[in-house]
């Protein structure tokens, strides 16, 4: 039998278990004991302490150097989100935000991810395009390869189709008049 | 005027496979509206207007049939609080009185939330294992929305969400797991340490940050950005199909050498459930997982999955005020509980 380790008295039938940053803790308690305890609080979404760290990271970073000072002043030009206000709050406020803080940003997403770049589902929208640049990247790699290899007739072959490939991605942009 | 009523969810219903371990799989896609701020620094007008825009992108489409439409405004504490309990919407949307809404298929298996911390959280929740067939089910919703909205989408980065520990796919997937075993012999502290080694995030199912009750876990993919959603489920799986070995091979040593007190423990679990006078709903939820344990160890056959998924819901606060239908204090709420299982109980043991 366990015994309660708030009363001591009677056994504890309550069995909580603590995960406080990668430490775990058990309380044991007994039905009245746990009962003062105050009603749980019922959540489905994953509550991430990350939200807290980069937030912290971010706020770090931006203070001290000049450099950093502007960083910090770094506004989005759509919803005026400034970079130190997203340090501080975590979350950007519109997709431009992205374009905003690009260079800023990667570094955090590789921390978090340890990747940034996506791979996954594309809206049936933005198929043809994102096709067309991971098929670019794709041929990037192949092209290293071939240098490495010192096949340079054929490393010349993959930088041109890679060219025309980039040269039809930017006419779809002028096109489309995307911003980016 | 329609109000939110107790009913069972599909995920309650006990079946799927690996449902003496998993309770229950859930996804979820984050997505925004291209040109719009994120509700978070979005005005009251940008967000009505996102709502209005989401609302006629699904008004009168034969694919939104059986869905209906509930505003969080229009909605009471505790309609909301119950919603919450039962994992259809999050905590998050029922505080977003403003424009916060809710499309919520008949089944209550695929909810979709307007307004929260995204201008879109579609999400899908099905019982047992089936992580494809959840994935599935709000992809089809995703698939049909993004026909007739415009999201927010980077080549580079993919699906732009307002927090950046959700970017790329904007796919959270989670299984709610049962694993009395594990944590009875303390293999639990172990098996944390490592899924979170693997990129997993690792929580109780109920209490506040990460407390276990119940016996009840959650596990979810972290990494949003540079994984397909393929690769996200199928990390997922292997790792919770070991997970589901260890606990069925403790499980089985316990039942080889204590099989009179786990069978014992059921049954006073189920002795508990049906006459005790006052609850608190940690005990409540402690016993029910004796009685689960039972029941899956064919040590008890008078319950099912379906009464014990039922029972872990309707225990909940919001659950029971809106059964009782009035507002109960702590005190009162612990009188309510146990009447209420023990009509449930009645109900279903006749
Ligand atoms: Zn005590
Ligand atoms: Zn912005």
């Amino acid at each position: 039998m366990i015994l309660c380790q708030e009363c001591r008295r009677n056994e504890a039938n309550i069995h909580i278990i603590k995960n406080v940053d990668g430490k775990q803790s058990e309380l044991n308690l007994c039905e009245q004991c746990a009962r003062k305890k105050e009603e749980l609080d019922f959540s489905f979404e994953p509550q991430f302490s990350l939200h807290k760290l980069f937030a912290s990271m971010l706020g770090q970073s931006v203070r001290g150097s000049r450099e950093e000072m502007t960083a910090a002043a770094m506004q989005c030009p759509s919803c005026g989100l400034t970079f130190a206000q997203f340090g501080q709050i975590g979350r950007l406020g519109c997709s431009e935000c992205f374009s905003a803080f690009e260079g800023r940003l990667k570094p955090l997403l590789r921390r978090i991810h340890g990747s940034c770049i996506h791979s996954g589902k594309v809206p049936s929208r933005a198929q043809n395009r994102v096709n067309i640049l991971r098929e670019i990247d794709q041929l990037k790699e192949e092209l290293q390869v071939k240098i490495q290899g010192e096949e340079f007739e054929e490393a010349a072959l993959l930088r041109d189709r890679v060219r025309a490939m980039e040269g039809t991605v930017q006419e779809d942009l002028t096109e489309k008049g995307d911003p980016q | 005027m329609k109000q939110i009523e107790f009913s069972l969810s599909r995920w309650m219903d006990g079946s799927g496979p690996e449902s003496d371990i998993v309770i229950s799989s859930r996804m979820r896609a984050a997505r925004n509206i291209k040109g719009h701020s994120f509700p978070c620094l979005a005005s009251d007008q940008e967000t009505a207007a996102v709502l209005k825009i989401i609302s006629a992108a699904v008004d009168g489409k034969p694919d939104f049939a059986d869905f209906t439409n509930w505003t969080m405004g229009k909605l009471s504490t505790l309609e909301r609080q119950t919603l919450v309990e039962k994992h259809l919407i999050s905590p998050f949307l029922a505080r977003e009185s403003t424009h916060g809404a809710l499309l919520l298929r008949r089944d209550e298996a695929v909810s979709i939330m307007i307004n929260e911390e995204d201008h879109l959280r579609i999400q899908a929740i099905l019982p047992g294992l089936q992580l494809e067939e959840t994935w599935r089910e709000a992809g089809r919703y995703d698939d049909l929305l993004e026909s007739e909205l415009e999201y927010a989408f980077n080549e580079r980065f993919g699906y732009l969400t307002a927090c950046p520990t959700n970017i790329g796919t904007g796919l959270r997937a989670s299984v709610m797991l049962h694993l009395p075993a594990l944590i009875m012999t303390r293999q639990i502290n172990h098996l944390l340490g490592a899924l979170s080694q693997v990129g997993l995030t690792v929580r109780g199912l109920y209490g506040e940050g990460t407390e276990i009750i119940g016996n009840l876990v959650q596990v979810s993919n972290q990494v949003t950005l540079g994984q397909t959603e393929d690769e996200i489920i199928s990390n997922l799986y292997s790792v919770i199909h070991q997970v589901i070995e260890q606990e069925q091979n403790t499980r089985q040593a316990l039942l080889d050498k204590k099989r009179a007190n786990l069978a014992d423990r059921a049954w006073r679990a189920l002795g508990l459930l049906k006459y005790a006078q006052v609850m608190s709903s940690q005990e409540a939820i402690q016993l029910i997982s004796d009685l689960r344990l039972g029941y899956d160890l064919g040590l008890i056959k008078t319950v099912n999955h379906k009464i014990l998924n039922e029972l872990l819901v309707l225990i909940r606060p919001g659950c029971l005020q809106l059964l009782a239908g009035k507002e109960l204090d702590n005190s009162e709420r612990n009188l309510e509980r146990p009447a209420q299982i023990k009509k449930t109980l009645d109900r279903h043991l006749e």
